[in-house]
């Protein structure tokens, strides 16, 4: 009961309190990590690997080769780390501040034993602290471990040290490097050999705080033979500031192992004029260490202000399959540059993109992908289609793919298409009697379709709905 | 009362130079309940132009005239309404070529067109399972096989596949006023034969259907009550299903002057 509503006096007063004692001062220096690892009691070898990524991100350049614009990013400027002072240590969810159950509850995401989703298990992760994991007790009776990454540390240090980082080194580009020197929470998980996850898993990140960065760091680590279907969902609030979202998610599936992992993509895009919203600088890369495995990323990225993301395979294991699908939809003044990276290793490994971009408004969507086939790669093959359709004359699109190939036996197609909505699509559509609203919305869900059919049911007739609103908001 | 009233109706289109070229001139047309109209004419005299300043395709502007439809026994200004407006008071228009729409099924398509015809005249829209058994009885009447209802619209159709589903949507939809452009062209005997048959069937004493067609041969099938010639943006003949075999046995020459 020592969790009700903080009475008006103690909002008052309290809150600003809360949020000093919460928040580590702005501006990135060995003291800002020092803090976020202290705050979070972390081992010695947890602040070694920071300190030593923040050595490394020093040395490094933002990278400037995607087809974005935007001013340059004051990483001085930033808070790094922000967590509701009432979100830690609970024991369980039910405990929560309820201001952070409702948070969650209004976005679609009841915490609470009583209300929360069966069939789905969900992470919470708020600004920069993960708040709770629901479903714990039945996925341990299957010896699934999920919980926020600094849990993990804790409890399942051998794991961790492992595999973190492995997939995504700290030196593999200035955002990873910034992510492995302050990244607060996320999500981990590590499913045993054999065993197929009773429930999907679904980590649901969300912006909060004024000023403040979000650094999530995932790491997923499916065990022989066993297979795991992951959702991961993000919004935040409307602000006229844009806001960092850096995150690193690494994934790893061995000898026969498969994971899905989709991301509904909803961070506040800013206003009709530009101002405001997330920059969204992502590295999610997944390896298919053993043998036969598996791994697709499905993305609906459908907010931001700025999205640089390119969810990529790395084709060890001989037979491994790689898989992207990937929807985005950009509007008013967003830019979208993303795409996947198929690296085929072994012997035998395939690999599928299917990219739709659709842009409206004055909004660019690029897609940039590349398919790099290595000379051990004997009898590779890739699949890809990248498709964009335009809405209105103000926006555009573009299609980067990079091939390289460096085995003679592979199989590489590739197909792309341009389209506008054209007047005879929606006036056929209209003397059927759908408005031009519903018409457009009908087109481009039709243009999505293959992409929608890769998420989950419940999932994917989310993302119509996003998409369709989206649209609504976005031509008229 | 009538169902239709074109009177003296001028339209231009945008040609490519950005140029506002006249393709309607001065129409006039009467179309009332239960009859059935027939429009010929040469190439380019705006048969299909007609068909489309009725459905309200955006290519078209009308700079005078007047087109009135009956609602609820009042006419009414069919200008001012938007197309699917249109499509919800029952202006039909089976397209000359129908558009693709990859990615949505035709019973998806059909159902949504439908169930927004019945919001809109306050009629309770329908499940998906009422609705099939619905679609499975209008199936029969242009003979189409229900894979068709799987696929994307019109996507892989052949030209006669898509004719048949203009005329399906139309079986679909019950319209009170078809517009049927060129339904006939690009068909053989057996399709043409199956698509008008579906067009009779669907006759009744309170819709009417307008032919814009080349050929006599589709007024053998679906017998017109008035044949109208058009050109040069005009009606400049009217008379009875005589005129059609006329017109075949004469061609338009003696017309045109």
């Amino acid at each position: 009961m020592s969790q009700k509503l903080p009475t008006s006096e103690e909002y008052k007063y309290g809150f600003v309190t809360e949020i000093e004692t919460e928040t580590v001062k702005k501006g990135l220096t060995e003291d800002t990590i020092r803090a976020i690892s202290t705050k979070k009691n972390e081992p010695e070898w947890m602040l070694q690997y920071r300190l030593k990524a923040f050595e490394l991100w020093k040395t490094m350049e933002e990278p400037t080769w995607a087809d974005l614009r935007y001013p340059k990013i004051d990483y001085q400027d930033i808070v790094y780390y922000s967590a509701p002072k009432k979100a830690v240590e609970k024991q369980s969810l039910d405990e929560v501040d309820p201001e952070l159950l409702k948070t969650f509850e209004r976005l679609g995401i009841p915490l609470t034993e009583q209300k929360r989703i069966s069939g789905v298990a969900v992470d919470a992760v708020f600004d920069s602290v993960s708040i709770g994991t629901t479903h714990k007790e039945e996925l341990k009776r299957h010896g699934v471990v999920f919980c926020s990454i600094s849990e993990a540390i804790h409890t399942h240090p051998e794991l961790v040290k492992k595999y973190l980082g492995s997939v995504v080194p700290t030196s593999d580009n200035f955002f990873s490097a910034l992510n492995a020197a302050v990244f607060t929470d996320g999500s981990f998980v590590y499913i045993p050999k054999g065993v197929r996850c009773p429930l999907d898993l679904s980590t649901y990140f969300r912006i909060n705080a004024s000023e403040t960065g979000q650094f999530e760091r995932t790491l997923i680590v499916a065990d022989e033979g066993s297979f795991v279907n992951y959702l991961e969902g993000c919004t935040a609030p409307q602000r006229d500031e844009n806001q960092l979202h850096a995150a690193v998610v690494e994934l790893i599936a061995l000898d026969n192992a498969e994971i899905k992992y989709s991301t509904v993509q909803n961070w506040y895009t800013g206003d009709k004029e530009g101002r405001g919203g997330i920059y969204n600088f992502v590295t999610k890369r997944g390896k298919c260490q053993g043998k036969n495995s598996k791994i697709s990323w499905t993305q609906i990225e459908s907010g931001s202000a700025i999205t640089w993301k390119y969810p990529s395979c790395i084709l060890l294991g001989d037979g491994s399959q790689g898989a992207f699908y990937s929807v985005a939809l950009t509007h008013d003044f967003m830019q979208a540059d993303t795409g996947t990276k198929m690296i085929h290793i072994g012997k035998n490994t395939k690999s599928t993109i299917l990219s739709k971009g659709i842009s409206t408004g004055n909004s660019r969507n690029s897609y940039r992908g590349q398919v790099k086939i290595m000379p051990s790669a004997e009898n590779a093959r890739n699949y890809s289609q990248c498709d964009s359709m335009l809405v209105g004359p103000n926006a555009a699109a573009n299609t980067y793919p990079y091939l390289e190939v460096k085995n003679k036996t592979a199989t590489l197609e590739h197909e792309a298409t341009t389209s506008r909505i054209s007047e005879d699509q929606l006036f056929y559509l209209q003397s059927r009697g759908l408005d031009k609203e519903a018409a457009i919305s009908m087109l481009v869900n039709g243009f999505c379709k293959d992409v929608f059919k890769q998420l989950p049911l419940e999932f994917s007739v989310e993302a119509v709905k996003l998409i369709e609103m989206k649209l609504e908001n976005s031509v008229g | 009362m009538a169902l239709l009233e074109v009177k003296n109706l001028h339209a231009v289109v945008e040609t490519a130079d950005g140029s506002e070229k006249p393709v309607l001139k001065g129409l006039n047309l009467t179309v009332n309940p239960g009859e059935v109209h027939a429009i010929m004419g040469p190439n380019g005299s705006g048969k299909s132009t007609l068909s489309k300043v009725i459905a309200g395709h955006p290519d078209y502007k009308v700079t005078s005239g007047d087109v009135r439809y009956e609602i609820n026994f009042q006419m009414k200004n069919l200008l001012e309404m938007d197309p699917d407006v249109r499509a919800k008071e029952g202006v039909f228009l089976a397209f000359q070529y129908p558009i693709e729409v990859p990615g949505v099924s035709n019973e998806v398509f059909l159902r949504t067109s439908f169930n927004a015809i019945c919001k809109h005249q306050g009629i309770e829209e329908m499940s998906e399972e009422a609705f099939a058994k619905f679609l499975k009885a209008k199936m029969e009447i242009v003979e189409m096989n229900p894979k068709f209802l799987e696929r994307g619209v019109n996507v892989g159709f052949s030209g006669g596949e898509k004719k048949r589903n203009e005329i399906l949507q139309m079986a679909v939809l019950s319209p009170r006023l078809s517009f049927l452009d060129e339904t006939d062209s690009g068909l053989d005997i057996d399709a043409l034969r199956i698509v008008a048959n579906g067009v009779n069937r669907l006759r009744n004493s309170d819709n009417a259907v307008v032919l814009v067609t080349h050929y006599q041969r589709l007024l053998d099938y679906i017998v017109p009550d008035f044949v109208h010639v058009l050109a040069d943006g005009k009606i400049v003949e009217s008379g009875d299903k005589t005129l059609a075999k006329k017109l075949e046995e004469k061609g338009y020459d003696w017309l045109l002057g």
